[in-house]
């Protein structure tokens, strides 16, 4: 038994893995420590010293997330010294902290705020030296930086270079002058930042949130002359209710639809239906590139590769430049909403399009980005009028005072309200995936994929890397080509996995033929609008009810969705046809890499 | 622009491409360029194939790695505790009546930059201070005021 260690916390014998933090063992007999600067996602970094505690036979305290447990260690987490370590520490954090809770958006949902308040830091101790020219930066479509309210945890650092491998946020000059900043202190939207708003979720403070929108959206529907349309993504139905009183994992679905019509939304659709229409259309894209490399032994980039998370488009167009050519050229479904709801949706219903404001509500931070996109206009206006996230629609219910526990569900509304499973489960990594071979392998041999109930377990689960295998057999005649081919799908989720996929297809030894990337862990589901705290153990769960949502729909393959048969036959006419190609793909550029 | 990329492909060929040799390159660019300007940073960047703002973060935290364009003279006083107890912020102010500039400017013709830095690791003979290389130790308000004079007078 040498790689357990048995020690003493509180009085309390427990026994853990050897190479545990003392933080870590009190979890596990519930001894609560207060953290800061430590993140489950995240390396240690032990600079924020909250955690201290006292070790028997030692003078200092010792740094409970950054301490191995020993053998023998005797540990006291609340002894006078501790809590006056500990609420010195809050005191001097505090007085560098911009303390104008009132108007911070994270108010109630910060770390630092439920520590001050734990430890009552009532005095005067300190005197505050918040620096009065610290401006905020608001020049990203996405995230907003306020320096006055940052701690100097350095998780966002960490975030940005450990799940993203981007590094856009470092830590620059030295002692008190020392500032989480971007390269030369450039404003965010200058600087190479893939808007993936991680770094805002795991921020314990106000440092950094999403630009928000709402105020421009309540004037929106609070204007007769606007019809205002709200699409929700899948994942936000299964991490709202985190925010409105819920368990996390409880899928609010239902609910949701009918606070957004309290709150006066004219139509409450659903990104789902163009999850699945995003799912045709790729489908049929990669057969069309799979048909160009088997068949007629054109140039075609292989593999290709999913474009739903713009974070991971920005990614891709400033790391590897030269190899836009794989990602699919299909918008992600929430452009495509966009698209058709000024042009589609305006048609069947009358509407003028100039009076539609198209507002979508994302899991995500990048999104909003991905709406002000010049090229993101083919509706002839601007194709997404805001993006809102999850937390935004969140503060939305609470303002309008809507007691959200007591809703009764609603259905979406009608055209483009209706969805699959296959749409459902594009908020869970590898639920891309999932939904295009359900219905590519559909398309190609006629029969369901040949997995226990549509199930394409290999592609789900939080690995950062998956893969899987398909094999084609019997195909229809047209499809004769992939007969008794084995296709390898790969699956990556966070920016540091999606990088060593872009460097196998760098040096041409990619063995996949499709693959899937979203920006964030997890998928949609741990997004940069989500709900704050994600960790692993949040993100499982609301991948959990992803999949039960899917379980529970009647239509679980995109090619089956009425309305996708409906949109075809009315509107679009083919897949990839002229006006798919007009109104649901697009462009990518070339953007500088340092 | 071509030069810099010459320089940083030289240095990094001299020290290593890998990240623990960002300082050694810095410190070469920075001998032969005054300072590290933007591109010059990006191009290390790119040369180590790490982020622009890792090379900042590190640039930034050493006084001597500046990346903002300073004076042909620097004159780097100590800012550590025994030196500010010794008296430098007389020493400053001396200086700055005689430059015309304020703490961490340049004077114009960018002839000397008035600036502080960490521990020199003269302590025991504070205050002190330097002017580029050479070091000047016990200062009073009369020896520096001799000292830069003469530096105005005979340096070009």
């Amino acid at each position: 038994m040498t790689d357990k260690v048995t020690l003493t916390i509180d009085g309390q014998n427990v026994t853990v893995d050897k190479g545990m933090s003392i933080l870590d063992a009190a979890k596990q007999i519930d001894v609560r420590i207060p953290t800061l600067c430590h993140h489950e996602d995240l390396c240690v970094a032990g600079n924020c010293r909250i955690c201290v505690v006292e070790q028997k036979g030692k003078n200092t305290l010792t740094p409970s997330c950054a301490t191995p447990a020993e053998p023998g260690m005797e540990i006291e987490t609340s002894t006078p010294k501790v809590r006056k370590a500990r609420k010195d520490i809050m005191a001097l954090l505090v007085s560098e902290h911009n303390t104008q809770c009132t108007t911070c958006y994270r108010s109630t949902n910060c770390e630092l705020q439920d520590l001050a308040a734990e430890y009552n830091i009532d005095n005067d101790i300190y005197i505050s030296v918040v620096k009065p020219d610290l401006n905020i930066d608001k020049s990203s479509w996405s995230i907003e930086k306020d320096d006055s309210k940052c701690i100097r945890c350095q998780r966002c650092v960490r975030t940005c270079a450990e799940l993203q491998h981007v590094n856009a946020l470092a830590v620059t000059e030295r002692g008190k002058d020392m500032r989480v900043s971007t390269f030369m202190h450039l404003p965010m939207n200058e600087i190479v930042c893939t808007n993936c708003g991680q770094c805002i979720t795991h921020c314990p403070t106000g440092a950094l949130t999403e630009r928000r929108y709402y105020d421009k959206i309540w004037d929106a529907i609070d204007d007769p002359d606007k019809h205002v349309v709200i699409n929700t993504a899948p994942s936000v139905r299964v991490a709202l209710g985190e925010m409105l009183g819920y368990e996390v994992g409880t899928r609010v679905t239902g609910k949701m639809v009918t606070a957004l019509k309290k709150m006066g939304f004219d139509s409450v659709l659903d990104t789902d239906f163009s999850a699945d229409l995003t799912i045709i259309e790729e489908a049929n894209e990669l057969l069309v590139r799979l048909k160009k490399a088997f068949v007629t032994k054109e140039e075609v980039a292989l593999p290709m590769i999913t474009s739903c998370s713009p974070g991971w488009v920005k990614f891709i167009e400033h790391m590897y430049p030269e190899h836009l050519a794989h990602l699919s050229t299909c918008k992600s479904p929430q452009q495509m909403f966009g698209a058709l709801t000024k042009t589609y949706y305006a048609e069947k219903k009358g509407i003028d399009p100039s009076k539609i404001v198209s507002v979508a509500g994302m899991p995500c931070a990048a999104k909003k980005y991905e709406a002000n996109r010049p090229e993101m206009r083919d509706s002839g206006f601007m194709d997404v009028d805001a993006g809102l996230t999850t937390r935004e629609i969140g503060h939305m219910i609470k303002q309008a005072g809507i007691d959200f526990l007591e809703l009764e569900d609603s259905n979406f509304d009608s055209i483009m309200g209706e969805s699959t499973g296959a749409g459902v489960i594009f908020g869970a990594t590898g639920g891309v995936m999932e939904a295009a071979l359900r219905t590519a392998y559909f398309v190609i041999t006629g029969r369901p994929v040949p997995f226990n109930d549509l199930n394409i377990t290999p592609v789900r689960g939080l690995e950062g890397i998956k893969e899987a295998t398909i094999k084609f057999e019997d195909c229809l005649p047209e499809y004769s080509f992939l007969e008794g081919v084995e296709a390898k799908f790969g699956i990556a989720h966070g920016l540091i996995n999606a990088r060593q996929i872009m460097d196998q297809i760098v040096e041409g030894k990619s063995p996949f033929v499709f693959i899937e990337i979203m920006a964030c862990p997890g998928g949609c589901i741990g997004g940069g609008g989500q709900p704050i705290p994600t960790n692993d153990e949040i993100r499982k769960k609301r991948i959990a009810a992803i999949y039960e949502e899917d379980m529970n729909k009647p239509i679980r393959m995109s090619h089956e969705n009425p309305e996708i048969v409906a949109i075809y036959e009315d509107y679009l006419e083919k897949p990839l046809g002229e006006k798919s190609h007009h109104l649901l793909h697009t462009k990518y550029r070339k953007r500088k890499r340092y | 622009m071509a030069e810099v990329k010459e320089l940083v492909k030289k240095l990094s060929k001299k020290y290593g491409k890998t990240r623990e040799n960002l300082i050694p390159v810095l410190q070469g660019i920075v001998d032969e360029e005054n300072c590290l300007s933007k591109a010059a940073m990006r191009e290390v960047a790119q040369e180590m194939d790490i982020s622009a703002a890792e090379v900042y973060g590190t640039a930034s935290f050493f006084s001597f790695l500046n990346t903002k364009e300073d004076g042909k003279y620097k004159i780097r006083v100590c800012k550590s505790i025994t030196c500010d107890m010794k008296g430098k912020q007389e020493l400053i102010k001396v200086m700055e009546d005689m430059l015309k500039v304020k703490l961490g400017e340049t004077t114009q013709g960018k002839r000397f930059s008035l600036l502080e830095t960490n521990c020199i690791g003269l302590c025991d003979k504070g205050p002190a201070m330097l002017i580029n290389d050479e070091f000047f130790t016990e200062l009073t308000p009369e020896k520096v005021r001799e000292i830069l004079g003469d530096y105005i007078r005979n340096k070009y």
